[in-house]
């Protein structure tokens, strides 16, 4: 890969990893890249490092614009590894001395990654730095999505280096969102819903202060996937609708199942909602990986959640969704449990509690069925399905 | 007295502890604290905190 230039004398330079399926439990199955910009200018800047074992990528297209010991200031917007990972080797290349601006969380964090006794400069929210023909400004922008996280923002070029806000796993040589076109919004969609969806109030707060400020953005450049030039309000606007979590006519019946009786309860159910004119759409947890499944709950106005009972407690899988799903915190949503059992049977008890404690408006009674479902059991879950679709339409009705 | 969990961030403020960088002295009451505190952690805002069970 070359490297590419998005405004005169700004490059993205970072490295593509083609290769990579599972992203600290996310399924990325179109890959991710480690961004990192270049910028040329009295004095040369390098924003974010890449993740360990891709610093000869990095290293290699900066090469190709500028010798890296040319490199002034080394920025770091967010300590995660998959930005930091290869600083010891890029500060190496470019200079241990050199400054390293960080927020002032990214130098004890940093500090806890690291021993190395970088020349951290911890930057104040809003601070600038004048680099010759252009200032840089610094957006503290904490829980976006860690407590170090900030933005850089170039006022010349209208550029905003968003960290990961706005970004997306995605590997492709394209670099910029029109080339790759609208499949990338899904991309986009997994990620908030994976990874900001617990900080909706957080995106919204920053979204209003950026607006405030009236902050000009031609461009932004985030740390994963495609750079947004064409339309940079559309992922903004994108992200104000999902942190905002006014839910879609829609139900999922996410389930796991081991002779298939949770699974038919799970398929009548989710008939019984498409009855009252609810799409719905019964996932089996073990078919769908549960970075998927979030994306669905994203959403969704009703999660309906289905568990056999394996020795007195919760299908495994069932409880692994439900740990992401609570610590993502979906918010508005309406909640339903049910499931097979054979003699003890209290998994739908402790989904149900689960679903509770997401504060999550619950359709009663769950319903729980002894072995395999017989045509009566098949109508109470017909039934319960149309419960949950009449609770979708009415909260469709009263979100408006 | 109470401890105050940030709902944004998890950080809990222990009143016994105070938040002596930010300049609050140890066996501050959360109702105590200035009306400018902000979690240490993530900067979020006294509203965003509730009691912890
Ligand atoms: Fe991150
Ligand atoms: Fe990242
Ligand atoms: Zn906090």
């Amino acid at each position: 890969m070359k490297p590419v230039e998005i405004a005169k004398g700004i490059y993205s330079v970072g490295a593509i990893d083609w290769n990579i399926r599972d992203f600290h439990g996310y399924s990325t199955e179109r890959g991710s890249s480690y961004n990192s910009y270049l910028i040329v200018d009295e004095k040369t800047v390098l924003i974010d490092a890449v993740k360990k074992g891709f610093e000869d990528q990095l290293i290699g297209h900066v090469s190709q614009i500028i010798d890296p010991q040319k490199i002034d200031i080394m920025i770091s917007n967010h300590t995660e590894m998959d930005h930091s990972g290869g600083l010891p080797r890029i500060m190496h290349a470019i200079g241990e001395q050199k400054p390293l601006f960080c927020s002032k969380m990214g130098v004890k964090n940093l500090s806890a990654h690291f021993t190395q006794q970088w020349n951290y400069h911890g930057v104040e929210n809003g601070e600038t730095l004048n680099i010759g023909s252009r200032t840089l400004t610094f957006l503290e922008t904490r829980m976006l999505h860690w407590p170090d996280s900030m933005f850089t923002y170039c006022k010349e070029d209208q550029i905003l280096f968003s960290s990961d806000a706005f970004g997306q796993h995605y590997a492709g040589l394209e670099t910029f969102d029109d080339v790759v076109g609208h499949t990338i919004m899904a991309h986009a969609k997994k990620y908030f819903a994976n990874i900001l969806m617990l900080y909706a109030s957080k995106v919204l707060k920053l979204v209003e202060q950026v607006q405030a400020a009236n902050l000009q953005i031609k461009t932004i450049c985030p740390d994963h996937g495609v750079i947004w030039r064409k339309d940079p309000g559309k992922i903004i606007d994108a992200y104000v609708k999902w942190s905002r979590q006014i839910p879609e006519k829609k139900a999922i019946v996410v389930y796991d199942t081991m002779w298939r009786s949770t699974e038919k309860m799970a398929d009548a159910i989710a008939d019984g909602i498409f009855q009252e004119g609810v799409p719905a759409r019964p996932i089996h947890i073990r078919s769908s990986h549960r970075s998927e499944i979030m994306t669905e709950v994203l959403d969704a106005a009703a999660i309906v959640v289905g568990s056999p009972t394996l020795n007195n407690c919760m299908f495994p899988t069932v409880s692994d969704v439900l740990t992401y799903m609570k610590g993502l915190k979906p918010q508005n949503k309406i909640g339903a449990a049910f499931g097979s059992y054979g003699w003890s049977g209290e998994s739908v008890k402790l989904v149900q509690a689960e679903l509770e404690a997401m504060k999550f408006q619950i359709i009663e009674p769950a319903v729980r069925i002894q072995y395999v479902p017989n045509d009566e059991g098949l109508a109470s879950c017909i039934a319960f399905g149309r419960q949950i679709g009449q609770a979708v339409n009415r909260k469709m009705m009263n979100d408006e | 007295m109470d401890k105050y969990v940030c709902n944004i961030c998890g950080y809990v403020y222990d009143p016994e502890a105070g938040d002596p960088d930010n300049g609050v002295k140890p066996g501050t009451a959360f109702a105590n604290l200035p009306d400018d505190w902000v979690c240490p952690v993530c900067g979020a805002e006294k509203v965003d905190f509730s009691k912890e069970d």
